[in-house]
């Protein structure tokens, strides 16, 4: 046996173990669940490792020597002060310095969500199709409006904003639908191509 | 000290983030965020990962301690785990070594796998979803059947005019829904963090003192 057809035989057996919820949750399911947990936590820490603590803390603090990373070195430490309930006030500060990004937001939202949107959906109405984007994207944000109860003409219009977000929804599900068969494709392909295919 | 200057570091430095989206000044983009934050962000980062690993094997510690239902399958964990790092750490991250193979042999076909079940399950959602007859799941579900025919060769067989009804729903009712509710979202989104930088909305500081 060639280490090739090993290594899909492996995979096999883990793509069938996770296949097997499909009859029912069974031992085979769960084994392989816990071990997937606990490889891609093991693959997490060695790439966070490799790639975030040795090159932006361990190579600028101890080898270049610059001296002011011991601040958020330490500061860091205090995030595993959660584990000390007298000290786990101090897991604050490397909390609250991450939320600091946070103000960033008001702008680059208020630009992509808001301005970017308004400003393509206040084009001029030439085709039919721009008028029915138009009247969607109204009723739409008048659904999600609560302080009008909805009755009457106004109710009826936000019912169309409820017709909408279906469509848009059931686009969704389709794509992502699509999306999950395409994988499916791929590890059916993978178990007779790769794995039958070759042991016969 | 515990809660107050914590909130003053969010509001501060949330402040100086919103001048850093507007302003293109050198002390802004350069001195604030290419030689401050970006460096103790990225020191700090590795520490927060540390923080969840020692979270979840402590949970599957208490769990074998406590012999909690399913508790055998916890030893999985940990020998996935143990295994992945030390392959790691010990024979490096370069293709061909024990790590790699574990990445590309056990990790990528089961979760690839776990991703695929989803397919089963939404196709019984969706199953779910037309038994209960209303007309709104009945639009969604002709919406969602005539985007996914209209990705396959069988789609175009039923009739040629299917990619083109798929595109225009894709193009005028999706994008009107996506975009009244991006629109929701922008503005929760603004409402939320001005609450944050205010200091009004500190559930993030946690409970006690």
């Amino acid at each position: 046996m060639s280490f090739e057809l090993f290594s899909n035989l492996v995979g096999a057996f883990f793509t069938l173990c996770i296949f097997s919820f499909l009859y029912k949750d069974n031992p085979f399911y769960q084994m392989a669940e816990q071990l997937l947990v606990g490889i891609s936590l093991g693959y997490g820490l060695v790439l966070t490792y490799t790639r975030v603590f040795i090159p932006f803390m361990y190579q600028p603090l101890i080898l270049k020597q610059q001296w002011m990373l011991i601040i958020p070195s330490i500061m860091g430490l205090f995030y595993l002060m959660r584990f000390n309930r007298k000290l786990s006030w101090l897991s604050r500060y490397p909390i609250a310095f991450s939320m600091m990004g946070v103000g960033a937001s008001v702008p680059l939202s208020m630009h992509t969500f808001i301005l970017v949107q308004m400003r393509q959906a206040m084009v001029p109405i030439e085709t039919f199709n721009l008028f029915l984007i138009f009247i969607g994207t109204i009723a739409v944000l008048l659904y999600f409006f609560f302080s009008k109860a909805h009755t009457g003409v106004y109710g009826k219009f936000v019912d169309v904003g409820k017709w909408y977000m279906m469509i848009g929804f059931g686009a969704s599900f389709g794509l992502t639908v699509m999306a999950r068969i395409s994988l499916l494709i791929g590890r059916i392909q993978f178990l007779v191509n790769d794995v039958f295919g070759a042991i016969k | 000290m515990k809660k107050t200057v914590p909130l003053l570091i969010v509001m501060i430095g949330g402040l100086i983030w919103v001048f850093w989206a507007f302003s293109p000044h050198k002390i802004i983009q350069d001195d604030f965020y290419y030689k401050f934050y970006l460096p103790w962000a990225r020191a700090m980062a590795p520490f927060a990962a540390l923080l969840g690993v020692i979270s979840l094997s402590m949970m599957h510690t208490a769990k074998i301690r406590r012999k909690a239902p399913k508790w055998q399958y916890s030893f999985f964990f940990f020998a996935g785990f143990i295994v992945t790092a030390l392959a790691g750490f010990i024979g490096g991250t370069q293709k061909g070594g024990l790590f790699m193979w574990m990445f590309e042999n056990m990790q990528m076909p089961m979760s690839s796998t776990m991703f695929s079940l989803l397919a089963f399950y939404m196709a019984s959602a969706a199953y779910k979803a037309f038994r209960a007859r209303s007309a709104e799941a009945t639009v969604l579900l002709v919406a969602a059947i005539v985007v996914m025919l209209a990705q396959v060769p069988l789609g175009v067989k039923i009739s040629r005019h299917l990619p083109d009804i798929s595109q225009w729903i894709l193009d005028v009712p999706n994008l009107a829904s996506k975009r009244g509710i991006a629109l929701g979202v922008g503005l929760g989104s603004v409402a939320t963090t001005l609450k944050i930088l205010l200091g009004i909305e500190r559930s993030y500081l946690g409970g006690g003192d």
